[in-house]
């Protein structure tokens, strides 16, 4: 907890001018203040937590989930094969030139307001990290070792297993930690570009009605989601990889 | 040591050509070379930085094809060398993710004809003064250690030969001394045959039956030089008239050459 201590002082510190600041230009639909934004999140604590919240998390479960499957391929593929590799890493580096927000209109053409439109934004987001921090992982696996377990008579499939696998998890970890909020705001660009509901939706929704609270309330539920979800990556990394605890 | 003639064979290299490769061309290493080392002897290899030796033991385990001659083990000619003979590499090489006992044990898991049981792993960790130390990791364990740990596993591929590659360079010298004598305790418990390449001249006296010296690059013979001493040795042995004007001689040798 004493870690945090600096950085709740900061946003302590933060709050209070923000507050000040908004007290004092009193145009709540340009800037709410953070205790009525509070006020309001408790005020709407209902239709976010249950009707908006779980549509998002559903969101960013199923487009992380796609991402670390796909990724974890890609990456894969490339380290097995040198033409892969050839073949899959220029169009891994085109796919991020690709302007997200241009584009997913016509997402919501192909998949309408169903879940489909978001999930794919979240997975054009999450999976390039992902892919590129396993596979430079796979690499880092020593040259050394690899002729160590060479001259153990070891299978390709042990080498890959027993060598490539563990050097790749701590830069695999870092691709993750990565990917993660971004996940959080792929499923809201998502959804602020076309949907029926989700935290991204309810939040644009308040825009169109001039409700700057109600603006930044799912905004504060979304950031939380991430903060959690990247806390629960970390540990799940502390966890897996305990030999680096010294 | 006495009736070498009647010894068997535990390496054998017959007139071996090797060289590498880069940009400028080839660069040759060994030239029709010959060496043959003795079942249960212990042998180093010294010589300049660069002039060959870690690539005698890549040739040994199959990590660099020869391009001519033959290399026998055990007076066997084995095509597929990988897995035949004990590698411990110039640096310990320990996988960070793997405690002691799985780092020393990767033979055991790796090559499918390895019948040893983690039992011989558990009596060989004490024997190698690993004992309460199985489930450290790497970075717990200090440079001598993981030198122990690295030797434990070359030992563990069952092999009759072992190469060290330079495995105390990185020691303080205290350490270093330990170490070498522990290694010769080791030895002969095991009755294997120890290939042993180092920089030290004191240590190669210290240790071996035989000394190779490669005096220059490409080689077709290594020079070979008896260490006039009975075993057991102490260190002090190496302050012998006879040790030490060898030691004189070889470290002459070098100089000029630098
Ligand atoms: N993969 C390679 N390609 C080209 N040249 C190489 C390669 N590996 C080694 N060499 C060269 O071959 C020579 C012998 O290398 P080697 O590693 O056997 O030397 P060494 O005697 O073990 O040296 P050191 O005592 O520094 O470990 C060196 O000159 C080195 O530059
Ligand atoms: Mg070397």
């Amino acid at each position: 907890m004493k870690n945090y201590l600096y950085s709740i002082i900061l946003i302590t510190i933060f709050l209070f001018i923000w507050e000040a600041g908004a007290r004092f230009v009193d145009t709540s639909f340009i800037l709410p203040a953070p205790a009525e934004i509070a006020m309001k999140i408790w005020e709407l604590k209902a239709e976010l937590l249950l009707h908006h919240l779980p549509i998002t998390l559903a969101v960013i479960a199923i487009g992380l989930g796609i991402s670390l499957v796909l990724g974890i391929i890609l990456a894969t593929s490339m380290n097995i094969s040198k033409t892969l590799e050839q073949a899959i890493y220029p169009v891994l580096i085109t796919s991020q030139t690709i302007p997200i927000i241009a584009l997913a209109p016509i997402f919501v053409l192909w998949f309408g307001y169903s879940i489909w439109s978001k999930v794919i934004v979240t997975i054009i987001i999450t999976f390039f990290p992902i892919t590129v921090s396993t596979f430079d992982g796979f690499r880092s696996a020593s040259k050394e070792l690899k002729e160590l377990f060479q001259t153990l008579g070891a299978s390709k499939r042990q080498l890959f297993f027993k060598l490539e696998v563990p050097s790749a998890l701590p830069s695999f970890f870092s691709g993750l930690k990565v990917a993660v909020p971004m996940s959080v705001i792929g499923s809201a660009i998502g959804e602020w570009l076309g949907a029926q509901a989700g935290l991204g939706y309810f939040s644009r929704r308040m825009m169109t009605q001039f409700n700057g609270a109600g603006v930044f309330a799912p905004i504060v539920v979304l950031s939380l989601i991430g903060i959690l979800l990247f806390t629960s990556v970390v540990l799940l990394e502390k966890f897996i990889l305990k030999w680096r605890r010294s | 040591m006495n009736g070498e003639q009647n010894k068997k064979l535990a390496l054998q290299f017959k007139n071996v050509d090797f060289h590498y490769r880069n940009a400028a061309g080839e660069i040759p290493i060994l030239k029709n070379m010959n060496l043959s080392v003795a079942d249960g002897g212990f042998v180093s290899i010294i010589g300049a930085s660069g002039s060959g030796k870690s690539t005698i033991f890549r040739l040994i385990v199959g990590l660099e094809e020869r391009t001519g001659g033959s290399i026998y083990l055990n007076e066997k000619q084995v095509a597929d060398r990988p897995g035949k003979v004990g590698y411990m590499p110039q640096q310990d090489l320990l996988m960070p993710w793997r405690t002691v006992l799985q780092n020393a044990a990767l033979p055991l898991e790796l090559q499918k004809e390895n019948h040893l049981d983690r039992g011989t792993v558990q009596n060989l960790l004490e024997a190698f003064g690993l004992k309460g130390y199985e489930d450290k990791y790497p970075h717990e364990l200090s440079g001598g250690m993981r030198q122990r740990v690295s030797f434990l596993r070359a030992t563990l591929s069952g092999s009759n030969v072992l190469l060290l590659d330079e495995p105390f360079s990185a020691l303080d010298a205290m350490t270093k001394l330990f170490m070498q004598e522990w290694l010769l305790e080791q030895w002969e418990q095991q009755q294997s045959t120890i290939l042993f390449i180092t920089h030290d001249i004191s240590e190669a006296l210290f240790l071996s039956d035989r000394i190779f010296v490669i005096t220059e690059t490409p080689f077709t013979t290594l020079k070979e030089i008896e260490v006039p001493l009975e075993r057991p040795r102490r260190q002090h042995d190496l302050d012998k008239k006879e040790v030490a004007e060898l030691k004189n001689n070889l470290l002459e040798q070098f100089r000029m050459r630098v």
